[in-house]
């Protein structure tokens, strides 16, 4: 019979769970009830009596690692508690939510265990047995994988699951006791993107999608960077969107071309950058087939605005193709919601 | 004062992105049609881990950087004659199968057997360098699982950027979530690093340093020892291109007001 352990961890105030770790909560309650199997949930915590009143009514046993050695998000330290974890609750499917604190450790964690790891798990499948549909070569082939060894530890991608919200209670939990290693590396804290205004926001509902037609010459022959900053970061402002760019545009810092001085790596979608979950996506001048095809793989509502009636990334990808020039339609776009809001 | 270091970079190869691809199933599992004759570049993130292990290498004079590759022989010797153009190192190739289906506990095994065995290799100075997730697996472990073969267990996941001190120590600015970078401070090496994209930008071909490359690369090639990888239990029960194909609504004839009047209604549509 299959024992479960779902390992969650505390959001920066070191006493609430994370969403994405009460998202694998709800991943695990579910699979818990199909293979009519107990449950056991572990914290990593400051305080996790406090962060364990959120799971309280799940009615799984809690177990606990608790300290301000485990405030932060170090491998040495977060791989020594879910280890120790897993020992207590020797369960055969580990399940964890994909943050950049569990990505870090998880695979370490699963080989001191002698168990085999599965990342990037988006769905939990299977009749008698337990399967993991994932994807491959950036999110352009899906596959249902199964392991026949166990522990199996898997690490669930966010947003893929809905977040468990059961009532606020006291919890019995079990605290269990971590030996450390000796810490070589300390955290010094965060840095935003040295542009300063934060554009990557993961949880709004929209993605707007920037292409190199941002920085091209327009019709009057001249470039208009600044003003595409400014209709961008306008329409972020009014929305409350994150802002995603295809490669080319962030490569051109590097090649000496105009840029938008907002825009870092990190807004990277596709290929060599992300794969973000929002509601609904707005492309505009992109005209690659990066952010259409893989970067928009999990985007819900797709429109573009693209003066290529025939671009063939956009067919088949969007819902809508509108065939204009952005810089009159963006331009238009925020006035409304100006207007709107006042 | 410099500091001596021994980088070894991890880096796969992978299908150029620009190519289409197919899955389909063989006797030994799934894998890509036409998989061997698809062009293939060294994996992005690997290279991007590539490029600043070179120019820390370059910074900190009597340092060393290897470059440990798995993939079948002639496919790595396709992508080197490129990749030798960019940067100095020196080749360890590993013949072996290619793509994003075995699995990556084996993948790990074999790339912490050959970095041990290393001639010359001294593990204090040990940085390991790879791309924090492939482009062809995407499972972001094979890296960390190399470390901890090795006994490291300092690692950073998503890094942008390494700053050496002169006492060896250094800080490391990994992704973490809500685009921002968690800074740490480092005693030293060893560590594992798994790179994203970095600062430098793709170094520019340079004729000399490629023929300096190939006269060890070639003779590597010609030694590379087989690795047979393990499926660890691993099975598939499908691999299948995703089948959403939209409907498409192509809007040619709308003035800008128009279409900004139908955005802004979509945009505010639950």
């Amino acid at each position: 019979m299959e024992k479960i352990l779902v390992l969650t961890h505390a959001d920066e105030t070191g006493s609430a769970l994370t969403k994405a770790s009460l998202e694998a909560v709800s991943a695990g309650m579910d699979l818990a009830a199909r293979l009519s199997t107990p449950l056991t949930i572990g914290i990593i915590a400051a305080d996790s009596a406090k962060a364990a009143s959120a799971v309280a009514a799940t009615g799984a046993r809690l177990l606990a690692v608790s300290g301000e050695a485990f405030a932060q998000a170090l491998y040495a330290s977060d791989a020594a508690a879910a280890e120790a974890l897993q020992r207590a609750a020797n369960a055969t499917i580990v399940l964890a939510p994909g943050t950049s604190r569990f990505t870090r450790i998880m695979a370490g964690v699963a080989h001191r265990l002698g168990g085999f790891i599965d990342t990037h798990i988006t769905a939990l499948s299977g009749a008698n047995s337990v399967e993991a549909s994932r994807w491959f070569y950036r999110q352009r082939i899906e596959a249902i994988i199964s392991r026949g060894v166990r522990p199996w530890f898997m690490l669930l991608d966010t947003g893929t699951h809905t977040a468990y919200a059961g009532a606020v209670g006291t919890a019995q939990v079990e605290q269990i006791a971590v030996e450390l290693p000796a810490l070589r590396t300390t955290v010094r804290g965060f840095r935003a993107p040295e542009q300063g205004q934060q554009t990557i926001r993961p949880d709004a509902k929209m993605l707007l999608v920037a292409g190199a037609g941002w920085t091209k010459k327009q019709p009057d022959g001249q470039i208009h960077a600044a003003e595409a900053g400014k209709l961008i970061l306008g329409f972020l402002s009014a929305t409350g969107a994150s802002l995603g760019s295809s490669k080319s545009l962030v490569d051109q810092g590097g090649e000496g071309e105009p840029v938008l001085p907002f825009l870092t790596h990190m807004n990277q979608i596709g290929q060599t950058g992300s794969t973000p979950r929002h509601a609904k996506g707005l492309s505009t001048c992109c005209h690659g087939e990066e952010p259409h095809v893989v970067g928009w793989r999990f985007i819900g509502s797709r429109r573009a605005i693209s003066l290529d009636p025939n671009c063939g990334w956009t067919r088949g990808k969007a819902d809508v193709v509108y065939v204009a020039d952005a810089f009159p339609v963006m331009a238009k776009v925020n006035a409304l919601l100006e207007a709107g809001k006042s | 004062m410099s500091n001596i270091l021994h980088i070894v970079v991890c880096a796969g190869i992978v299908p150029d992105p620009l190519q289409t691809l197919e899955p389909v199933s063989g006797p030994a599992g799934p894998g890509l049609k036409n998989e061997m004759v698809l062009p293939a570049v060294l994996d992005p993130w690997a290279a991007s881990a590539l490029y600043e292990a070179a120019a820390l290498a370059a910074k900190n004079p009597g340092s060393k950087l290897w470059l440990v590759s798995l993939g079948p022989k002639a496919k790595l010797q396709q992508v080197m004659m490129t990749v030798a153009q960019k940067v100095a190192f020196e080749l360890v190739p590993i013949d072996g199968p290619i793509g994003g289906f075995p699995d990556a506990h084996s993948t790990a095994a074999v790339l912490a057997e050959t970095i041990a065995a290393l001639p010359g290799l001294d593990k204090t100075k040990l940085l390991l360098f790879g791309g924090w997730e492939s482009a062809t697996r995407g499972a972001g472990v094979t890296l960390q699982l190399v470390g901890e073969r090795l006994s490291i267990t300092d690692q950073f996941q998503g890094v942008d950027q390494i700053s050496l001190s002169d006492d060896g120590s250094f800080e490391v600015l990994e992704r973490v979530e809500g685009g921002k970078h968690q800074v740490s401070g480092c005693a030293g090496a060893p560590a594992v690093l798994g790179w994203a994209t970095g600062n430098l930008a793709e170094p520019r071909n340079n004729p000399q340093v490629g023929m300096a490359n190939m006269r060890t690369i070639m003779p590597a090639l010609a030694k590379a020892k087989v690795a047979k990888l393990d499926a660890n239990g691993l099975s598939y029960v499908s691999v299948a291109l995703p089948k959403q194909q939209r409907e498409t609504r192509v809007v040619k004839d709308m003035t800008p007001d128009q279409i900004a009047a139908e955005l802004v209604e979509w945009i505010g549509a639950e």
